[in-house]
């Protein structure tokens, strides 16, 4: 028997297997970038450009090249003007374009944004640049008591339609793990463009240092207990929705790559994974996808995908809030 | 043809010629000449070429005196080079260019003409160092324009080449240097076309080259020197015709016609103005009013000084000139006149029969004195008068010598289809960017011509900018300042109490405010007197809420293209849309090469000001009751009132000679009655929460937050004044404490609040300081600083100065400079002050520790409660080692005369303990400084009171104060330490003898605009060093060591302000030199400057630099006299650059080249470290090392 087919699409695109590695560093570095092709992983995902790092940067060095400027009569300025300071996306276009260059897997970029007009002209620049598809990062925190989840939802829906009324590639929104109504958003991320969604961002959650007493960005690879997270929701949007799904986070074995595709992910992205044993480890994890796809009789990774989601699964109440008592009840003893 | 034009200031202009045609460019800063060699050096870096096809190599030298001797090395080997320099500089480069003349060797030295520091520094221009030069043997060419500097570079590099005599080519520092205007571009065709390859070729010829040898430099003797000096005449002498030659073909190409002299005026006249530069404008304009007036009159404009051009002079002035006023812009006490004049006097006297026209000489225009049409006027007018004075001055009042003639000062000639515009703007808020920006969109969209000049105050924090800009139809010869405007804008509504800005409006002007007052309520908020001005000069008001517009834009309160775009809106002579569609095209050629985001936002800001830009209704009558302030406070002594004050309201031209000192001697502590109070926000105090650590008032580098420990007396303190106990127990318990900010001296840097420990429980973002909005605690806290200054001041007895706390109990003597806010120099000075003010000296090496500590009006060097305080003096930037070595000298001198009295001094009228005691070594601590001044008035009560003429006790009388000891600091910066100053900072270590050296190393020249230096690390992108610098920074401190005895310290008060405080106490202990280098953040770094001496711990963690303290005394001791005060770097090296701009651009610009310079740098650390901590464990006795006696 031939070995399975683990090729999928994914918004559109034709992948030779389902893993993708979602933005870390190893993406986000030409040398790295080849290691994980090598290593069977289909697609790539840069890592982010934030809108608000672009416009920070730029805005310090408008402030520097002021600061202290014109104020005295020996000194106009403080800083030689150079000759190009690559502010702003420069630096990440080019990756962009040397990714192109260097691999023939699809390079995925991914803009993280605050402004509807920033999110237009920053995708616009990384698809002249080459990129394949374009990845939102939606990542928003709400402080405001006045503005509600109504709202919040419209700002990120207005994101989604500058950024599809700017290119013509196809468009995942990454969505953020607390919503009130995931599935409703995602309908409508689709209907203003979207191509696909990936469930979900994992933000940098903030953590304190209790010594300096300050606020710390502490980022912390994922474990396999997260992946469940997004089980759920990716079994749930198979059955829902028409669009393409990515999961992300939490998956360290074929086994919960399988889950995930299972469950209706038409690709699983994973990052701490390859960043824990290195790019080779997508080879490993493909390997293990294929043993089991083979001793299953399955022929291919299509045939697998969403075969568990809400609608085709046996016990669809175990991934709706029966799952949830089940979970807990599980801890207990049973009933005699 | 239609020529192309730029808009340039003079230095680009002539910097542009000078790069195209030279192979060699050999550096250093000095203002007002620093452009051109930034320019070049940025040029160079971009791989710009020269006309012929080659980049030029561009190289910082140490000093002038090393460019001038690069460049004569240059040209030995058969390079066209060149240099650019002024003032001190060029009197640095002296030697070699009699060598290179003599030598007959093709150069032009490009000068931007500026004073030479004589009773004091000046940056200004005047033409002092040029004259200094003018017995070199160069040519000197003056350009008095923008466009001549430009042209005349190419002239001068032509008729060097073609003479082989060495062209010195000239033109008025900061009037042409840096005034912008439109001109035509020489293209390279028309450099090219000027230069014959075969003079190259011929220079090249004379080179030094092993394949055809020959000797250069012998010495002479008495039977040839004489002759084979005289040998080059013929060379010399062919100089005026091949200049003129040069004219010509440049006349040829270009259009433009120049002589080595021009007249300009009545062909009949009956009287004539000689005089050379930027002032020969405004003669020009007098001349044409006088021309109206029917009067015969003219003025013969000199380009070529030497060789002077006597016949063409004589040939020019018409023969119908009966009388002669030459002008020249410098002073040489004691001879006969000034160089210009003495050179018309001359060739007329060996050109012209008798009768010859009377010849009067007059100064003017001394450090860029202003020099108007009406000015000279009055030299025209003086002509006509039968008895002329024969030498006078003219742009001051000489109420001493009487010298000067008077002028009328409301008179202006402006021509009156010129646009004339004024704009006040603070530092760094952009406006005089903006301006810059207008003249350029006049001058590149338009057949206008167009001026810009921009005026600074001599503060680097909160200072005033004045743009003078001129825009009109025809060539813009006004040299001066615009003193008439149609359009006056204040960018901050805060001048109006201070500054009188309607002074140069016209009559029916245009008025623009930024201000948050409204249309409908700004009337009642302006002072009384510019209501008067306004309504009598019957002004138009606008009225635009800057800094919300700007805010509402995304730009912060960043004004300037509001503001400009507002002028564009009132005063241009585009439509609206036309003016801002140039607005937005200048906009985007500014910002664009910054990103989008910031073109994007000033976008936004030209769509958004003119909304909010409205006409205010001008009342019939003066309405409120607020007055414009006083410069200083009716309390401040006489010299302040009657001085200080002109010069701090801007009326320091108005000063007569009487009014200022002879000698360049002024009273110390005049900063604290120049309240400029610029800061937005002040520290504002918990004393509940104070864990009185002493910390804020040491970081502050303006001496405007201070402790004072205290008994309380029960005097009445103000409301909200804040005192509690004092923790710290020992003799001063029951103390009270204060820590009190000066509300109007502090900048609001906030460098204070930031190292502050103490944290509230409940709120961690409040800390015993926190800063507040100045406003609302202003009337409070200025009441509490009159108190708290009124409180009984610590005697220095009572603590240890060279702990932190201690230290800061005590009274700083620097107070309040115009330093930078936030300055990381300033607070080791004042801490210096706080340990030894009574009996600090000072050599203060030029840069920005001689311009905030000596720059007028206001200075901050201050005496105690006694009277006494920091001496201190500044010479010149190379020099000051020496400087404060013969300071040192003195006093041993006289220290060593008065004990020799004293020794022979016996039983007649001095107790014999007294005399005993006197003769004994004083130690330095407070308490036996304080004995010894009480021995001392004793010493000199029992001689008053000697009976009889006792030349001996007169002697010993006047050489008392010898008793006491003195402690020399010698401070600079790293320019003059690791630089220029560094063969003299060497042997003055070596000296032996008892100096301190201060370096305030901020790893680059900060006071002319952050040129690299030797103390400039590996990596920092500088000028001079846009690349990033490639070599690593010089081991100073190193350096010292290796003599054994000299003390030697590294320090950062932000990382360890303990081995700050330490350092520097045991540094002056030391009986023997000292060199002490202070780590100093500093703007041109790139830093946030708030958290800067938190990143100053980084420094010293990454390795970057290391603290150490070599005591030779340890030696003694047998110990290791080398001991590290740092810890092993935990952080990487990049780690710490990506918090510095100067680091992080260039990781920006160039990732490739900047992390290969950092891995380098990185690897500089390791290796130092290595290095050090060797040290630390090696043994080292220093052997017979002297103990001093006094």
């Amino acid at each position: 028997m031939s070995a399975p087919d683990l090729s999928t699409t994914w918004m559109g695109l034709e992948l030779s297997g389902p893993l993708v590695a979602s933005a870390c560093p190893l993406t986000g570095d030409v040398e790295s970038a080849r290691r994980l092709e090598d290593a069977g992983v289909s697609a790539i995902v840069m890592p982010s450009l934030f809108q608000e790092q672009v416009e920070h940067e730029e805005l310090e060095l408008g402030r520097l090249r002021d600061f202290g400027a014109e104020s005295y009569g020996e000194a106009s300025d403080y800083f030689p003007e150079l000759a190009a300071y690559n502010t702003g996306p420069d630096g990440y276009l080019r990756l962009v374009e040397d990714l192109r260059g260097a691999l023939s897997i699809p390079v995925v970029a991914s803009l993280n944004g605050v402004s509807a007009d920033g999110w237009a002209r920053h995708a616009r620049a990384v698809v002249d640049a080459g990129a394949h598809a374009v990845e939102l990062n939606l990542h928003h925190v709400p402080t405001d008591p006045d503005v509600s989840s109504a709202e919040v939802e419209e700002s990120l829906l207005a994101q989604v339609s500058a950024v599809r009324g700017a290119v013509d590639v196809p468009v995942s929104v990454k969505l953020g793990a607390h919503l009130t109504a995931p599935v409703h958003l995602a309908r409508r991320m689709g209907e203003v463009g979207a191509n696909g969604v990936v469930v979900f961002n994992r933000a940098v959650d903030p953590d304190l240092d209790v010594e300096a007493l300050q606020v710390v960005p502490r980022l912390e690879l994922s474990r396999s207990s997260e992946m469940r997270a997004s089980l759920r929701w990716i079994a749930i949007l198979s059955a829902r929705t028409d669009l393409s799904l990515a999961s992300t986070g939490g998956v360290h074995s074929a086994e919960d790559a399988l889950k995930l595709l299972l469950a209706g992910a038409n690709v699983v992205t994973l990052a701490s994974a390859l960043l824990l044993h290195g790019p080779s480890f997508a080879r490993g994890l493909l390997d293990g996808l294929s043993t089991w796809l083979s001793e299953h009789e399955y022929d291919s990774v299509a045939q697998l995908i969403g075969s568990m989601n809400l609608d085709h699964c046996p016990d669809p109440s175990a991934y709706e809030r029966g799952g949830y008592m089940r979970a807990l009840t599980s801890f207990t003893s049973p009933m005699p | 043809m239609t020529k192309r034009t730029m808009v340039v200031d003079g230095n680009e202009a002539a910097a542009s010629v000078a790069y195209r045609t030279n192979e060699v460019i050999a550096i250093y800063p000095i203002t007002p000449a620093s452009p051109m060699g930034e320019l070049s050096d940025a040029w160079s870096s971009a791989g710009r070429r020269n006309v012929y096809g080659a980049v030029p190599s561009v190289i910082e030298m140490q000093s002038e005196g090393g460019a001038a001797g690069a460049v004569h090395g240059a040209l030995q080997g058969g390079a066209l080079a060149t240099t650019f320099t002024a003032s001190q500089g060029l009197l640095l480069m002296i030697p070699n260019m009699f060598k290179i003349a003599g030598e007959l060797t093709p150069c032009v030295i490009h000068v931007a003409a500026r004073t030479v520091a004589t009773h004091a520094l000046s940056i200004f221009g005047d033409h002092s160092d040029v004259m200094a030069a003018r017995s070199c043997g160069w040519a000197m060419l003056c350009a008095n324009t923008v466009q001549e500097a430009h042209d005349f570079a190419l002239v001068a590099q032509a008729a060097t080449l073609e003479s082989r005599v060495p062209f010195l080519h000239f033109f008025d520092g900061f009037r042409t240097s840096h005034e912008i205007s439109r001109i035509e571009a020489l293209e390279d065709d028309d450099v090219r076309a000027l230069l014959d390859d075969e003079w190259v070729t011929a220079h090249r010829g004379r080179s030094l080259d092993p394949d055809r040898p020959v000797l250069r430099g012998t010495a002479q003797n008495p039977d040839v020197f004489f002759q084979a000096r005289e040998a080059s005449n013929p060379y010399h002498d062919r100089v005026e015709a091949i200049v003129d030659g040069a004219f010509e073909r440049l006349a040829e190409r270009t259009g433009r016609r120049y002589a080595a002299v021009e007249w300009v005026g009545d062909p009949e006249a009956e009287r004539a103005v000689v005089l050379m530069g930027s002032g020969c404008g405004a003669v020009e304009q007098a001349v044409a009013e006088l021309a109206r007036r029917g009067e015969k009159v003219g003025v013969l404009k000199v380009r070529l000084y030497r060789p002077f051009p006597a016949r063409a002079v004589c040939e020019a002035l018409p023969a119908s000139v009966r009388s002669i006023a030459v002008l020249d812009r410098t002073k040489e006490p004691g001879a006969l006149g000034e160089p210009l004049y003495q050179d018309v006097v001359t060739a007329l006297a060996e050109q012209r029969d008798e009768p010859r026209p009377r010849v009067i000489g007059g100064r003017y225009g001394l450090s860029s004195k202003e020099f108007t049409p009406s000015m000279a006027l009055a030299v025209f007018a003086e002509l006509a008068r039968p008895e002329p004075k024969r030498h006078f001055t003219i742009g001051i009042v000489d109420d001493v010598t009487g010298l000067s003639l008077a002028w009328d000062r409301e008179l202006s000639l402006e021509d009156p289809d010129t646009k004339r515009a004024v704009f006040y703007g603070l530092g760094s808020d952009g406006t005089v960017g903006a301006a810059k920006s207008t003249v350029k969109i006049f001058g590149e969209s338009t057949d206008l011509h167009v001026q810009g000049y921009f005026v600074y105050d001599s503060k680097k924090s909160g200072s005033m900018t004045v743009s003078h800009l001129r825009i009109g139809p025809r060539p813009i010869r006004g040299s001066y300042l615009v003193g008439r405007a149609d359009f006056v804008a204040c960018h901050q509504f805060s001048f109006l109490e201070r500054v009188d800005v309607l002074e140069f409006a016209d009559a029916g002007a245009t008025f623009l405010l930024n201000t948050a007052h409204g249309p409908d309520e700004v009337w009642e908020q302006l002072p009384r007197e510019v209501q008067r001005a306004i309504r009598e000069k019957g002004l138009r008001l606008w009225v635009v809420d800057g800094e919300r517009v700007a805010r509402d834009a995304g730009l912060g309160g960043r004004i300037n293209t509001v503001m400009q775009t507002c002028f564009f809106a009132l005063s241009s002579p585009f439509p609206r849309d036309e003016a801002i569609a140039l607005v937005k095209q200048s906009i985007e050629k500014t910002y664009g090469k910054r990103g989008a985001t910031v073109v994007e936002r000033n976008f936004a800001a030209v769509d958004r000001a003119l909304e909010g830009l409205r006409e205010v209704a001008i009342p019939d009558a003066g309405r409120g009751d607020l007055h414009r302030l006083p410069p200083v406070p009716p309390e401040a002594p006489d010299f302040v009132q009657r001085v200080t004050a002109m010069m701090v309201a801007g009326r320091g031209e108005l000063l007569p000679v009487s009014a200022l000192p002879v000698d360049g001697t002024f009273p110390v502590g005049t900063a604290r009655w120049e309240k400029r109070s610029i800061a937005r926000e002040i520290p504002i105090w918990d004393a509940d929460l104070c864990i009185q650590c002493g910390l804020c008032t040491l970081v502050c580098p303006h001496a405007a937050i201070r402790t004072k420990v205290y008994e309380p007396n029960g005097a009445a303190a103000p409301d909200g004044f804040k005192a509690v106990p004092w923790k710290g127990g020992g003799a001063l318990a029951g103390h009270a404490m204060t820590i009190q900010v000066a509300p109007d001296d502090c900048t609001g840097c906030g460098i204070c609040a930031d190292v502050c420990p103490a944290r509230s429980k409940e709120v961690a973002k409040h800390k015993a300081l926190d800063m507040e909005p100045k406003d609302p605690h202003l009337a409070v806290e200025r009441a509490s600083f009159a108190h708290f200054l009124d409180l009984p001041q610590m005697d220095p007895r009572r603590v240890q100065p060279e702990t932190v706390k201690g230290s800061q109990l005590l009274e700083p003597l620097f107070e309040f400079s115009g330093a930078c806010s936030g300055c990381g120099e300033t607070p080791y000075l004042k801490l210096l002050t706080q340990q030894l003010g009574d009996r600090l000296v000072v050599a203060n090496a030029t840069g920005c520790s001689s311009i905030y500590g000596g720059n007028l009006p206001t200075t901050p060097w201050t005496t105690n409660a006694e009277g006494r305080g920091p001496a201190w003096a500044n010479s010149l930037f190379e020099d000051n080692a020496e400087f404060g070595l013969g300071m040192r000298l003195a006093y041993e001198a006289h220290g060593d005369r008065a004990r020799a009295i004293l020794d022979e001094f016996r039983g007649d009228g001095v107790d014999p303990a007294l005399r005993a005691a006197l003769l004994e070594r004083c130690e330095r601590d407070p308490a036996s400084i304080h004995e010894r001044r009480e021995q001392v008035a004793r010493l000199h009560e029992a001689l008053s009171g000697l009976s009889g003429d006792r030349p001996d006790a007169r002697a010993l009388d006047e050489l008392t104060e010898g008793l006491v000891p003195r402690s020399v600091w010698i401070i600079g910066g790293d320019g003059w330490a690791y630089d220029i100053g560094f063969g003299g900072l060497d042997h003055v270590l070596a000296s032996g003898r008892r100096v301190n050296v201060l370096v305030l190393d901020t790893g680059v020249y900060s006071n002319t605009g952050g040129q690299a230096s030797k103390a400039t690390p590996r990596a920092a992108v500088a000028k001079f060093a846009t690349d990033g610098r490639s070599t690593r920074k010089k081991d100073l401190g190193m350096i010292a060591m290796a003599y054994g005895d000299v003390y030697v310290a590294q320090i950062a008060m932000g990382a360890n302000p303990k081995q700050t405080v330490e350092a520097l106490a045991e540094a002056e202990s030391y009986p023997g030199p000292s060199l002490v280098i202070a780590y100093s953040h500093c703007i041109a770094h790139g830093i946030d400057m708030r958290g800067a001496m938190g990143h100053q711990k980084e420094a010293a963690r990454s390795g970057f630099w290391p603290l150490f303290r070599y005591d030779p005394r340890r030696a003694d001791r047998g110990e290791n006299p080398f001991r590290l005060d740092s810890r092993k770097p935990t952080k990487p090296f990049a780690e710490f650059a990506a918090k510095e701009a100067r680091f992080a651009m260039l990781r920006h610009a160039n990732p490739e080249h900047a992390d290969a310079l950092l891995a380098r740098a990185q690897r500089d650390l390791d290796e130092q470290w290595r290095l050090y901590e060797q040290m630390a464990d090696v043994q080292r006795s220093v052997p017979d090392r002297e103990e001093e006696t006094v």
